[in-house]
Formats: structure tokens, C-alpha cells, sequence
């Protein structure tokens, strides 16, 4: 009698396995299945080709009827096995069909994890996991005008989503993090991903926390936490597998996350082997069919008396498999001290690309778009050889270029003929520029894109512009302008008109489609990116918090021991006995150390433990108090003076127009940070004449100033113009900061954006053009109702960002 | 269940997603005072939350690739290594993290 081999699961591990036992020792062992699926083994990972209808099952089918018969092999189908006796030496299914083992096999795959908020038991809630899941969802597509949520944007969930797209039906894809497939791809590939997408019409949405299934017996739709409605007739959750190990724990095997084996893939019964997704090695569970199949390998051999093997781990590679769509991944790719990595993007054809190097030796790659070299870079992070410094030039473009002798861009540009075209987006020549360059006596970048439009519009090909000015041109190429930071070739103005003129509304957006060098930017230019978006796409783009300096982040400015000052507005510097009542009181109570007047006409709180810090918000809030925004880039203070209220030589109501400045205009984001002042008359005691913005009152209106410095830098403020009323101070003033809010670089005040564009300019944009001037204000009317809710109030009774001000705490252990 | 017992020695902190990604949390741990880091890969990292400098609080600084900018002076610090970069010396200790399910295992370190 031959030993008899049970195995529990019938999918692509154990197939393998015994293909490599058959091969090795055909004869060797009488060989029973159980499968819980009522069919033959299968190509899981074709799934979604089903699903979207380009294959059918008979096209995944591994192995069919005849090779269960040819070997022998004794399958019981829709048989799920439920006890596993070890004394006895049996197994037993559900249906009570018990067969005696004289060695076992576990490969019961994972199982989905089904998230378990309300509705999740509601009929049309399904799980991608196996062919029943398919037909499932291929019902529900065929009913007319039907919807899809799909719950996860990981590799599974995509997959799904693109099948039941092409199935007809509406999609929305829900994904928790900010973006698709964190796990596999960085933000820059994954931007991309959610592009390509969107533009088939998958609805897909980020950051979204699933808060509830609706629908009566059935599923009807599914609501957000931030209270979104989505409708529909079917939810797939697809947020993860977890290893199927239950059997293997009621029959008191050794597990942790999964089925821990040794590196022969025995359990911890010697009887007892393991293989596939239910099994851990090392700590590690895979989910990807490679290292199983290696797992599948060594066991079929060892099965086969053939020892001296061993499974060890490996990287893994992952493809998304819809259609049309390029994208692969291997290794590691995060970030880290000793790490290099190499970009290479090609915004005009969708391309990007991301090797990281560790020690000279490639560890991670991703691709996306044009992935034919994939493998290629697999093999090496697995080969692990260290790459030389002249491979390395080449190393992105992949296995053709492997070897080939770098050129230097100059050298390159050179050596291209003629017609060659520079500048694909208006169709520009080599020729054409170089000429351009001779005849007309260009001299650098600007000169070449007014006169020949090459790098005017998306701006990818500046780089090559330039390096034809340094051959054409030679030492008389004064060289590059100054760029945003290290992680780009382009100056602040490009990177703000590419913003406008490309609509691009994310950060990962810009770096992709400005060829950003680095993945993720850098603590200069991320800053400079969110301001940016912020001022172009009011009410549209969403503030990413984590590219803020921690003062803008908590709303307070850090001092020199971690604690913060917390600086309330006092519009136009007024306060009155409530306002510093409670301000009394907030100061005892959470017993705050320094109160000090500042420079700005307002009170300063000194010393306030962070953790304080929404508690003194709340009852500066509760007192009718807002943030003075002392630590914005934004609006700061508006200095007053007392006018004529009580002055006897005040001409105007200086303390009103300010309070109504300060009321317009707080809450506003700029490029640095802004102040004003409004004197009553020409002494000026609010020193409005060395103020971004200052008003001086006089009989027959108000004289405009901007354009003042009084810090690092002094300089007197120059005269925009004088107005008669009110209402127009408000308006030139609004126009004014609109302007420098649309063409401010980060970090630079009205002043030095007034040096570099001239004072004129500015004149004739706010003064001169009384549309253009009309416009700006209306642009910044619209964008303060975005920016006008007080971020103290948010926090202190919203509970936005709450982690930042409660500490994760962990007692001593007993 | 069978233990590892390497497990015991590592204490359950957090989720993952309590931690912003390309931010950071605070952590009290036995009374000490740890920034928990998290990069935009999900990477997750621990250590001292005090700058070597002037004890700037690093959890209040911008994350980018690997590191940390201290809020105070702007020191950059790789998050593996604990280690200061650039011209800047000084390093501060580093804790070894775990991810286990989602969720996020410390281990505190002298
Ligand atoms: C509190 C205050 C000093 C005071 O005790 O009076 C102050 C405190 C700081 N100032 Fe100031 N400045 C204060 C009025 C001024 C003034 C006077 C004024 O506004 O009338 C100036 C000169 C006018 C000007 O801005 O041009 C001033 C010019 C600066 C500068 C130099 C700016 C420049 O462009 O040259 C900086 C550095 C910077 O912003 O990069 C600065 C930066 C700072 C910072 C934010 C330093 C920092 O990064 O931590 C200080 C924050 C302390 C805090 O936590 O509150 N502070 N600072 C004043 C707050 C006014 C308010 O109510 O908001
Ligand atoms: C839609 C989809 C797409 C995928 N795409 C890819 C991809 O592109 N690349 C990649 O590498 N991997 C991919 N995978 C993952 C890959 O399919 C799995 O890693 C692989 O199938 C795991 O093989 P396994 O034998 O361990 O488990 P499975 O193939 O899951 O087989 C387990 C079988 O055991 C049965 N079973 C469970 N418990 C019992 C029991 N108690 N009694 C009897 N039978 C039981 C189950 O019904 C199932 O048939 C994909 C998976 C899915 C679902
Ligand atoms: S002058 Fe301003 S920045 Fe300098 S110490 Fe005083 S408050 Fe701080
Ligand atoms: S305290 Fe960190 S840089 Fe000064």
C-alpha cells in the first residue's frame, strides 16, 4: 500500500507542490484533496480578466479533470474540512467525509478581511477572493444603471474596480490613505495611477473612512464619516487577507499570523506540512503567488524523499493587471540615510520612474507606464551586485542602455540633428532655437521662450532650452536661474504660471508633471508647493497640513522649550474690559508664566503647554476671541492709531478703517507674512509708512502706501495712489494683496515681489486698470470665504487634528 | 496560540493610522518622551523626542523622505539612525519599531 497524502485546499500552492512531486516521484503516494470550492484548481490571480469579461474560467483552469484522473487523485469538491484529528490521523469535512493521512497537507490560502462596521452583513456585501465572488459581481453588473462601491485601493480593490467598469457598471473606489496602493507605490506613481483612472471614469476617493453600509436587507449605499452618501447596489471590500489558520490552531499546531513552518515547510507535527498563504516564515506571510511556488517547490521535493532543500525569503514583485494600465513594482523603496535613488519622469507621455540604491546596490524600483525593464531591475535587486558608477548613469533607461558610455546633456543636445523637436508642446526645433539664439542675440531662458515659444508651456523641456544655449552660446551662457530648492530645475515664477496654465491641484501632481527630481520634495519645497496650490485653487485644493512649519500646523508659534504663545486678535489693536477679562482668567487657570504687549498692539500668552493649547483656545473662543495668526505666513496685524474718535488731529476714522481691514482681509494666506497700518494723519503714529501695506489719512481721503520693511531689511513704503473713499481703500488694498498673493514667491514680502516686478507695474495693475483691479478683489473676496473660519475654533471645538494634542501614553509595564 | 516570546518584550503603542503619514505623534512612554514618526512610505520610525541642540521638540518638525527638521533651528535628522545630517553633530537614541497587523510594537531602549 502506498502512504496516503491528504491535502486541505485545492488552490495554486498545493498545485504546485504536486506537480513537483509527481515529476520527482510519480508513484509515491496515493494522493486525496479536499477543496472547499467546488471545482478544479484554478489561476486565481486571473480573476479580474473574468471579471471584466476579456477571459473566461475555462481559460484559467490549471489543472483539469483529466489530471486528477491521470494521477490518481482523489478530489472531494465543496468538501471544507473542519477537523483535523492528530491522534487518529484523519481529517474530516463539514459533510462528515473522513480520510486517514500518513502525511498532511495544509494549504487553506487566507481568508478577506471584511471590515465590521454596520451594514457589513447585508446582502450584496462581498469579499475578491474566489470564482463565486466573480459571478457574484458579474449578476449585479448586469442589472441596468447598477453601482459599485469598492472598499480598499490596494491591488485587489483596483483590479475589481477596473473589471465592473468594464462591465458597465458606476464605480467608486473608497481608499483610506492619501493615495493608491501606499503599499506598492509612492505618492508620484500612485498620483499617476488615480489619473489614469479617473480618466476611464472610476470615481475614486482618498482619505475616506467608511463609516456605515446602508440599505434595509439590502445593500443601498454607503455613507462617510464626513457624512458623503454614496449610492449603491453592491459593496466588494477588498482591505486585506489574514491567513486561514483555524484549522490548523483547533489541532494545536504552532501559529502566530500564520502557520509557522520551518524552512522544508514542516509544521510543528512532522507529519504536518504547510504551503501557501496560510503559512508563516520568519515572520513573514506572503501574498503573491512567486515565493509561494518556491515555497510549493521545496515541498513537492521533500515529499519526494529529495532533501537538502530549503525555502528562504525573497523580494517580491508586484503588476496590477488592468488592462492598459503599466505599473510594476519590486523591493523596497522607501526613503533612508545611505539611500539614493534616481527619477526619471516624462510628463507629456506619463511616464515615471524610481530606482532607490542602498550602498550601490539597486533595492527597489518602481515604474510606471513603461515597465518592459521591470524585470530586469527585479533580477538585479535580487542579484544584489553592487552597480558601477558608469552603469549607473544609464541604469533608469534600462537594460538597452546598460553599458553605454554617458553623455553630458550639453554633449547630448549637440550631437542631435537638426530637425530634432525640443519643445513638443509647440512644436520647436533644434534648428529653429539655435538660430533663434544667433540671430537675434539671445541670451538666456526668457529670451527663447518669448521669442520662440520652447519651454513657454509645459515647461519639461527647459532643461534641454538651456543646454543648448550653454553649446550655442558657449561661456557666455550666464547659466541657470535660481530654482525653488535642489529638488527641481525650476525657479518659483515657472513653477506658479505651470501650476495656473496645467491646472495642477495636487502636490504629487506638480512633481509629476514638472519633472520633480525627487519623490517626495523636501522641507523647502513642499512648503513653497502648498502655499502655492492653496492661493490658486481656493475651496478646491485641501491644505496638506504636513508640508506646514509646526506654527502654521497647531495654529500657535513654538518657543524655545517646546511650549507655545498663543496670540489673539485685536482687530485694529482694540480690546476691551470682557475680552481681558478673560484673558485674566485663561491666564490663571492654565497658569500661564509671560503676558506681554507685542510690537503688533496685541497680547501675548507665553509659555502654554502644548497640550493646553486647545483648552485656552475654547475660552478665548467662548469670549468672542479669534487667532491673531501671529504665526502665519498670512495675515498678522493691522496697526492703529486713535483718529478722529479722540484725536485732535485726526482726519479720518483710522481705528474703523483698520478694524474693517483687518475684518477683510484675516484668515488669509500669502506668501509671507503681512501687516498693515492706518494713521489718522501725516505724523503717522501707527508708522504706517514702513508697513507691507499702510493708510495714511488725510482731509480729502487716504494715501495708499505698500511696500515697507522694518525688520532685517529697512525701507521706507512708496505711494500707490490716493482715493476719496472708504470703500476704495478697501478695494485697492484687497486688489493689492490679491496681486501679491497670484505672483509671490514663498518666503518673499511685498516688498522684495514689489522690487523685483516694479513699483510701476504693481501701480499699473492696481491702479491704472480698474477691471483688472475689480477682478483681483472679487478673486480675493471668493477666496476668503474659504480661508475664514478660525483654525482655534476647529480645533478646540471640532476636534480637527486632535492627535496633535494628546501625547499616546503607555504606563510602566508590571 | 503559541507566544514568540520575543513578542513580550514589545509593547502595543498604536495603530498605524493614529500616526499621520509625513507626520508625527508624541508618545509618553514609562514617563519618557518619544516621537513616533511615520514617512510617506508608511515607514515607521521612534526616537528621543529632544534635539541634541537645544531639546527642540522634533515631533514638531516638517517629515521628508528619511528625516526630520527640527522646528527650532532647522538640524536635520535621519530617523533611522537617530544620526544629525550635514554640517550639523549630535544624534539622538533610536528604539526599534515592529508592525504586527496594522498595528504599531515599541521596544524602549536604556
Ligand atoms: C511677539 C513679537 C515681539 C514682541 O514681543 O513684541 C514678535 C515675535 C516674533 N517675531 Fe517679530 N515679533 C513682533 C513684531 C515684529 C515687528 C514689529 C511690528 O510688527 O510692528 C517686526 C518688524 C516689522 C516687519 O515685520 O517688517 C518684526 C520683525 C520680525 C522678523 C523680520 C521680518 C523681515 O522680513 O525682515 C522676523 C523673522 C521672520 O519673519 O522671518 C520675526 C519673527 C518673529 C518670531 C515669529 C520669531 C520666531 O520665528 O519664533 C517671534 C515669535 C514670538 C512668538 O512666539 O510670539 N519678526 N516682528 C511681535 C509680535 C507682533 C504681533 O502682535 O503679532
Ligand atoms: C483577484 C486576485 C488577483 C490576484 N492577483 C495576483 C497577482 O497578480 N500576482 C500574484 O502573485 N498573486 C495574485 N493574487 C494572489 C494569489 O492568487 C494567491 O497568493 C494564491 O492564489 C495563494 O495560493 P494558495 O494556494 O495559498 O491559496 P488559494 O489559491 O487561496 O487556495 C486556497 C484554497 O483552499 C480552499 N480551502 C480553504 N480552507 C479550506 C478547508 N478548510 N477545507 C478545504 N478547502 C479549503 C479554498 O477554498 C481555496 O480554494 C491574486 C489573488 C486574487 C484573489
Ligand atoms: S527680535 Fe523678534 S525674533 Fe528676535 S528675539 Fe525678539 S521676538 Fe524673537
Ligand atoms: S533645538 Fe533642534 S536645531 Fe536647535
Amino acid at each position: 500500500m502506498k502512504p496516503r497524502l491528504v491535502v486541505i485546499g485545492n488552490g495554486m500552492a498545493p498545485g504546485r507542490a504536486l506537480e513537483t512531486l509527481f515529476e520527482t516521484a510519480p508513484d509515491a503516494y496515493e494522493v486525496i484533496i479536499f477543496n472547499a470550492e467546488p471545482r478544479v484548481n484554478y489561476n486565481r490571480i486571473m480573476l479580474s480578466p473574468v471579471l471584466s469579461g476579456e477571459s473566461t474560467f475555462d481559460d484559467i483552469i490549471i489543472h483539469g479533470d483529466d489530471w486528477y484522473e491521470q494521477n490518481n487523485i482523489t478530489l472531494h469538491r465543496g468538501a471544507r474540512v473542519t477537523k483535523i484529528d492528530r491522534e487518529a490521523r484523519t481529517v474530516t469535512s463539514a459533510a462528515g467525509i473522513t480520510e486517514a493521512y500518513d502525511k498532511l497537507i495544509i494549504a487553506t490560502g487566507s481568508n478577506p478581511f471584511i471590515i465590521p462596521c454596520p451594514g457589513h452583513k447585508l446582502e450584496g456585501v462581498l469579499a475578491y477572493r474566489d470564482l463565486d465572488d466573480v459571478d457574484k459581481m458579474i449578476e449585479f453588473s448586469n442589472k441596468e444603471n447598477s453601482s459599485a462601491v469598492v472598499i480598499g485601493g490596494g491591488l485587489l480593490g483596483l483590479e475589481a474596480a477596473a473589471g465592473l467598469k468594464m462591465q458597465g457598471m458606476d464605480v467608486t473606489v473608497l481608499h483610506l490613505m492619501p493615495t493608491l496602493m501606499e503599499r506598492q507605490l509612492d505618492p508620484s506613481a500612485g498620483y499617476l495611477l488615480e489619473k489614469e483612472l479617473s480618466s476611464r471614469g472610476i470615481n475614486i476617493i482618498t482619505k475616506a473612512n467608511t463609516k456605515e453600509i446602508v440599505g434595509e436587507d439590502r445593500v443601498e449605499g454607503v455613507l462617510l464619516d464626513d457624512g458623503t452618501l454614496l449610492k449603491a447596489d453592491m459593496v466588494v471590500m477588498a482591505v486585506g487577507i489574514r491567513p486561514s489558520i483555524e484549522l490548523a490552531k483547533d489541532a494545536g499546531l504552532d501559529v502566530g499570523r500564520g502557520i509557522l513552518v520551518s524552512s522544508t515547510m514542516q509544521t510543528s507535527d512532522p507529519d504536518i506540512y504547510s504551503v501557501g498563504e496560510c503559512v508563516e516564515f520568519e515572520g513573514n506571510v506572503y501574498g503573491l503567488v512567486a515565493p509561494l511556488y518556491e515555497q510549493a517547490r521545496i515541498l513537492g521535493l521533500e515529499l519526494a524523499g529529495e532533501t537538502g532543500n530549503s525555502f528562504a525569503h525573497s523580494e517580491t514583485s508586484t503588476k496590477l493587471k488592468v488592462t492598459g494600465v503599466d505599473l510594476f513594482s519590486a523591493g523596497d523603496f522607501a526613503e533612508g540615510e545611505n539611500r539614493e535613488e534616481i527619477v526619471f519622469r516624462d510628463a507629456s507621455r506619463g511616464i515615471y520612474k524610481r530606482l532607490v540604491l542602498e550602498e550601490d546596490r539597486l533595492i527597489g524600483a518602481v515604474l510606471y507606464g513603461e515597465t518592459a525593464d521591470g524585470a530586469w531591475f527585479f533580477q538585479k535587486i535580487k542579484e544584489g551586485e553592487v552597480v558601477s558608477p558608469k552603469e549607473r548613469e544609464n541604469l533608469i533607461f534600462g537594460q538597452n542602455f546598460a553599458g553605454a558610455e554617458p553623455l553630458d546633456p550639453t554633449a547630448a543636445v549637440a550631437a542631435l540633428p537638426d530637425d530634432a523637436e525640443i519643445c513638443g508642446c509647440n512644436g520647436v526645433s533644434k534648428g529653429k532655437i539655435v538660430s533663434a539664439i544667433e540671430k537675434e542675440g539671445l541670451k538666456d531662458l526668457a529670451g527663447v521662450r518669448s521669442c520662440t515659444k520652447a519651454s513657454a508651456s509645459c515647461g519639461t523641456c527647459t532643461g534641454l532650452v538651456e543646454s543648448l544655449l550653454a553649446c550655442t552660446l558657449g561661456d557666455e551662457f550666464g547659466g541657470t536661474k535660481e530654482t525653488v530648492c535642489g529638488c527641481t530645475d525650476l525657479g518659483p515664477g515657472d513653477v506658479r504660471r505651470l501650476i495656473v496654465a496645467k491646472e495642477l491641484k495636487s502636490i504629487p501632481a506638480v512633481m509629476q508633471e514638472l519633472g520633480w527630481k525627487t519623490s517626495n520634495g523636501c522641507a523647502k519645497c513642499r512648503p513653497a508647493l502648498n502655499y502655492y496650490l492653496v492661493a490658486t485653487w481656493p475651496g478646491e485644493y485641501v491644505d496638506d497640513q504636513q508640508s506646514r512649519f509646526i506654527n502654521e500646523r497647531v495654529h500657535a508659534n513654538i518657543q524655545k522649550d517646546g511650549t507655545y504663545s498663543v496670540v489673539p486678535r485685536a482687530w485694529g489693536g482694540l480690546t476691551n474690559s470682557k475680552e481681558l477679562r478673560a484673558i485674566a482668567d485663561v491666564v490663571d487657570k492654565f497658569e500661564i508664566p509671560t503676558v506681554k504687549y507685542t510690537g503688533g498692539q496685541r497680547i501675548d500668552l507665553l509659555g502654554v503647554k502644548k497640550d493646553d493649547l486647545p483648552a485656552v483656545w475654547k475660552d478665548l473662543n467662548d469670549a468672542g476671541m479669534v487667532s491673531g495668526h501671529a504665526y502665519a505666513k498670512g495675515l498678522r496685524t493691522v496697526k492703529t492709531c486713535v483718529g478722529t474718535d479722540w484725536c485732535r488731529f485726526g482726519t479720518q476714522d483710522s481705528t474703523g478703517l483698520g478694524v474693517k481691514l483687518e475684518r477683510m482681509m484675516w484668515g488669509s494666506w500669502s506668501p509671507a507674512k503681512v501687516k498693515l497700518a492706518v494713521s489718522g494723519c501725516p505724523r503717522n503714529c501707527a508708522e504706517s509708512t514702513c508697513k507691507d501695506i499702510g493708510v495714511i489719512c488725510v482731509d480729502s481721503g487716504y494715501e495708499l502706501h505698500f511696500g515697507g520693511a522694518a525688520g532685517m531689511h529697512i525701507q521706507g513704503t512708496q505711494v500707490l495712489c490716493k482715493v476719496e473713499t472708504e470703500e476704495e481703500a478697501l478695494e485697492y488694498c484687497g486688489a493689492l494683496l490679491q496681486a501679491y498673493r497670484e505672483q509671490g514667491w514663498y518666503l518673499e514680502r511685498i516688498y522684495k515681489w514689489a522690487d523685483r516686478v516694479g513699483y510701476d507695474t504693481v501701480r499699473a495693475m492696481i491702479v491704472d486698470d480698474a477691471e483688472g483691479r475689480k477682478a483681483f478683489y472679487e478673486r480675493f473676496l471668493y477666496s476668503q470665504k474659504f480661508a475664514q473660519d478660525d483654525p482655534w475654533e476647529e480645533r478646540a471645538s471640532k476636534g480637527v487634528d486632535a492627535h496633535e494634542f494628546s501625547p499616546l501614553t503607555l504606563e510602566p509595564a508590571e | 496560540m503559541t507566544i514568540d516570546t520575543a513578542v513580550l518584550d514589545w509593547r502595543d503603542l498604536c495603530a498605524i493610522d493614529d500616526i499621520p503619514v509625513q507626520g508625527s505623534r508624541r508618545a509618553i512612554i514609562n514617563g519618557r518622551e518619544i516621537g513616533i514618526f511615520r514617512t510617506s512610505s508608511s515607514e515607521i520610525y521612534a526616537i528621543d523626542n529632544a534635539c541634541p541642540h537645544k531639546q527642540g521638540p522634533l515631533t514638531e518638525g516638517i517629515v521628508h523622505d528619511c528625516s526630520v527638521t527640527c522646528p527650532l533651528h532647522n538640524w536635520v535628522f535621519d530617523l533611522k539612525t537617530g544620526v544629525a545630517q550635514g554640517q550639523d553633530e549630535g544624534s539622538v537614541t533610536t528604539h526599534p519599531i515592529q508592525i504586527r497587523d496594522d498595528r504599531v510594537y515599541i521596544q524602549l531602549k536604556g
